[in-house]
């Protein structure tokens, strides 16, 4: 009996521990959370920077889903003796150096068997992307400066992706990112700009994502990956940015930039747009005026005329409906039933939005086109504005008539009483 | 034939004569509250405006969730003077909701609901609540955003009435929310249960009138006092501020065309500041004003009960008032009447200004 119960427990201990062991490591990893964990009992006791990953761990994903110390760091968290509870034989590692930080947190992220019981979705492929990343090779290359996983996620207290408070989340990746990249004195070694994080701030898309908390709007691991951070090359920058402008990036392909921007090793969408400071687009980057892109490249050529005729075309449709908008908010005040135009006008809003994309492919005929059939939408709505107008004037004419009609029925009505009650004397 | 002629023929036809003589008998006392014999006069004009108008409306609306909007819209566009019938039709609606409270409350401080009209004091209540059911069910056939949540608000309200509130909104709305279903119902009753009942008690009320002749306060009855003739010097007189109504009408649509608003959205969120019809505003502000308990009781339900309690009162108000039922000044009733109508209008204001 007493045997029995003695090979029941030592299969449960060998089942507990098979649960968070993960099938890759060399080292099994000895202690599930629920049981005796010196690591914490002492390290508590210890205070100040000794006890202060037990207090970080409090928040930390790992511990919400059962692991403890001894799951990363290895050892005998079921010793009170210190030495036998941190012993190397026992797969201790204290603090991994930065080369070793990958495999540390690999052992459990590469492993898709072990993984999967947390989130059949978790990416395992994390530790190949790092080492393929810039930062990946430079600490393989013995340079201990780059980034590693706790560089972006901390150590303990690590809190999920979509965590608002973890460093990674949408939100704070650029202020993540640019802890070294903004940090001029940290990157002098690397002789990159570290003016990234001050440009983004002023891009449309940090507007988007920072200001109006569009999390759809990119930052940047959206552009550069994340575990395999790396600048895009010249050749796949409209790939990048066409993740999430696809149909920009289709025209650009098909149109007659693309091949010689590629044979200047000039990066596409950049040329134009930048890459960090991507500023919200206007029309006057189009045109022949001080602001336009094309006149850097363009002078006095077919270039300079398409590019002069396609500015006039975009800005004469917006201006036309800009007008139109305000002559029927006017005639709207008024009180005049001008729902249906204002209706239409979106329409034609939606075709200049519609021109403006064209533009990616540099073809005046089809900006003209595309032009053409919002001009004809505004024109429709600016006359229905200017009937609802005359209709307006018509109406307080015949107004004024009916008044005068009243009038002098009230009037005969009154001479009558008279001439009735008078009779009546 | 002459005119002489043609009446003489058809008089002897309908028999006319007992009319003629009516309204040739017909007098209308003369004395320093006259003035307010005229608002009666003044809300059957605008009633006959709305019959008229609601016709012609009738010809292009589509009962609908999905064309009425439309439908109004087209009305207010297409349609030649489409803009001002609909105009006059929303305008000419409330200006006789407004001349019908003036009349219900100079009635009531004149004391006209005495024996022997009881009925005629009735009747008109009756034909108060159907022209605000009319107001309630009109309100909503555009289908625009601002009425599909009145509605909403408004029919929430009817369902908290103890023991019958489930039925009653669900009756009203034709289902459990405001729908298209709720739409056509309200058509249903606009344009043929309204009009029916409206039809038959102001006959009734008509004929009250003037079977019993007009009334004077209690303070100059049996005083010797000046009288006109109805027809035609009251007639006429009737006729001069039917022609200013008008005038007035067609000013304010030519001016303030009634608005159309955004098409209703069922899925939408309610607009922010969402009131009732200023007709109805008094009651909306009072709900609003109770406390959500008052001990173990809704404060709402307690708010809708008293309502009803308040109008059972009023409704009953010739049976009530003893004093004046008996020719002694009922000043009681007065006061009553002057508070309630300052309330009113206070609610309505601090409503809008809130």
């Amino acid at each position: 009996m007493t045997l029995s119960l003695v090979l029941l427990f030592l299969v449960m201990v060998s089942k507990a521990q098979k649960d968070v062991t993960p099938s890759g490591s060399n080292q099994p990893i000895p202690t599930p959370a629920s049981e005796k964990d010196s690591c914490l009992e002492c390290h508590k006791e210890m205070g100040d920077q000794l006890a202060a990953p037990v207090t970080a761990m409090e928040e930390d994903v790992h511990k919400k889903r059962g692991l403890s110390c001894a799951n990363c760091h290895g050892g005998d968290p079921t010793s009170d003796d210190p030495t036998l509870a941190m012993s190397p034989a026992k797969g201790f590692i204290a603090r991994p150096k930065p080369v070793e930080v990958a495999r540390f947190c690999g052992k459990c992220h590469s492993d898709a068997e072990f993984m999967k019981r947390f989130n059949p979705a978790q990416r395992v492929d994390q530790e190949t992307e790092y080492n393929s990343s810039v930062h990946g090779k430079r600490i393989k290359q013995g340079d201990a400066k780059p980034a590693t996983c706790i560089s972006c996620h901390g150590a303990h207290g690590i809190r999920e992706v979509n965590n608002p408070n973890a460093p990674v989340f949408a939100l704070n990746v650029a202020q993540t990112c640019g802890q070294c990249h903004a940090n001029a004195e940290y990157m002098k070694s690397y002789g990159i700009p570290t003016d990234q994080l001050h440009k983004y701030n002023q891009s449309v898309h940090a507007e988007a994502l920072i200001k109006k908390q569009d999390l759809s709007a990119p930052t940047c691991n959206d552009c550069h990956g994340n575990h395999g951070a790396a600048p895009p090359g010249v050749a796949s920058v409209s790939n990048v940015c066409g993740t999430c402008h696809a149909r920009q990036a289709e025209l650009f392909d098909k149109s007659p930039h693309k091949t010689p921007f590629e044979a200047a090793d000039m990066a596409g969408c950049v040329v134009c747009h930048q890459n960090h400071q991507i500023l919200t687009p206007a029309d006057n980057m189009l045109g022949v005026g001080e602001k336009s892109v094309c006149t850097s490249c363009h002078t006095e050529d077919a270039g300079f005329q398409g590019s002069q005729k396609m500015g006039e075309l975009i800005v004469g449709l917006n201006h036309h409906i800009n007008q139109t908008e305000d002559l029927l908010n006017r005639v709207a005040i008024t009180g005049m039933e001008v729902s249906r135009p204002m209706f239409d006008l979106k329409e034609a809003r939606d075709k200049l939005i519609n021109a403006r994309v064209l533009i990616h492919n540099f073809s005046p005929s089809a900006i003209e086109t595309a032009v053409n059939q919002g001009m004809d939408i505004s024109k429709k709505a600016n006359q229905a504005g200017q009937d609802a107008l005359s209709e307006l004037q018509f109406r307080r004419k015949g107004l004024a008539a009916s008044l005068i009609i009243i009038l002098l029925a009230v009037a005969a009505i009154y001479l009558k009483i008279r001439q009735v009650e008078r009779r009546a004397l | 034939m002459n005119m002489s002629t043609i009446a003489d023929w058809v008089n002897d036809r309908a028999g006319l004569a007992p009319l003629k003589e009516l309204a040739q008998k017909k007098e209308v006392p003369l004395h320093r509250h006259s003035l307010w014999y005229y608002f009666g006069g003044m809300t059957l004009f605008l009633f006959f405006i709305q019959v008229g108008t609601g016709i012609l409306l009738l010809l292009y609306y589509r009962p609908s969730a999905e064309n009425a909007f439309e439908s109004v819209q087209f009305i207010m566009t297409e349609v030649q003077f489409g803009w001002l019938i609909r105009s006059i039709h929303s305008w000419s609606a409330n200006l006789m909701i407004a001349t019908m409270f003036i009349h219900m409350f100079s009635a009531f401080l004149m004391k006209a609901y005495r024996p022997p009209r009881e009925f005629t004091w009735i009747s008109g209540s009756l034909l108060l609540v159907i022209v605000l059911a009319f107001g309630f069910s009109g309100y909503l056939l555009p289908w625009n955003k601002l009425a599909f949540f009145a509605t909403k608000v408004g029919t929430d309200i009817a369902g908290v009435v103890p023991g019958i509130g489930d039925f009653l909104l669900r009756f009203l709305r034709g289902g459990d929310e405001v729908t298209g279903a709720t739409l056509t119902r309200f058509f249903g009753f606009h344009v043929a249960v309204l009009p029916a009942l409206i039809t038959a008690i102001l006959f009734i009320h008509l004929l009250l009138v003037q079977r019993q002749g007009m009334s004077v306060p209690p303070s100059l009855e049996g005083k010797a006092l000046k009288k006109m003739k109805f027809v035609p010097n009251f007639l006429l007189r009737d006729l001069m501020g039917w022609l200013i109504a008008l005038g007035a009408l067609a000013a304010l649509s030519a001016i303030f065309p009634w608005e159309l608003g955004e098409k209703a959205d069922p899925f939408a969120s309610a607009p922010a500041g969402i009131k009732p019809e200023w007709f109805f505003m008094f009651m909306f502000q009072t709900l609003k004003f109770i406390p959500a308990k008052i001990g173990p009781i809704d404060g709402e339900v307690l708010g809708v009960l008293a309502f009803g309690a308040g109008g059972l009162f009023w409704f009953l108000v010739p049976f009530l008032d003893r004093k004046t039922a008996q020719g002694k000044p009922s000043r009681g009733f007065t006061v009553i009447g002057i508070i309630l109508l300052v309330y009113i209008v206070g609610m309505t204001i601090i409503g809008y200004t809130q």
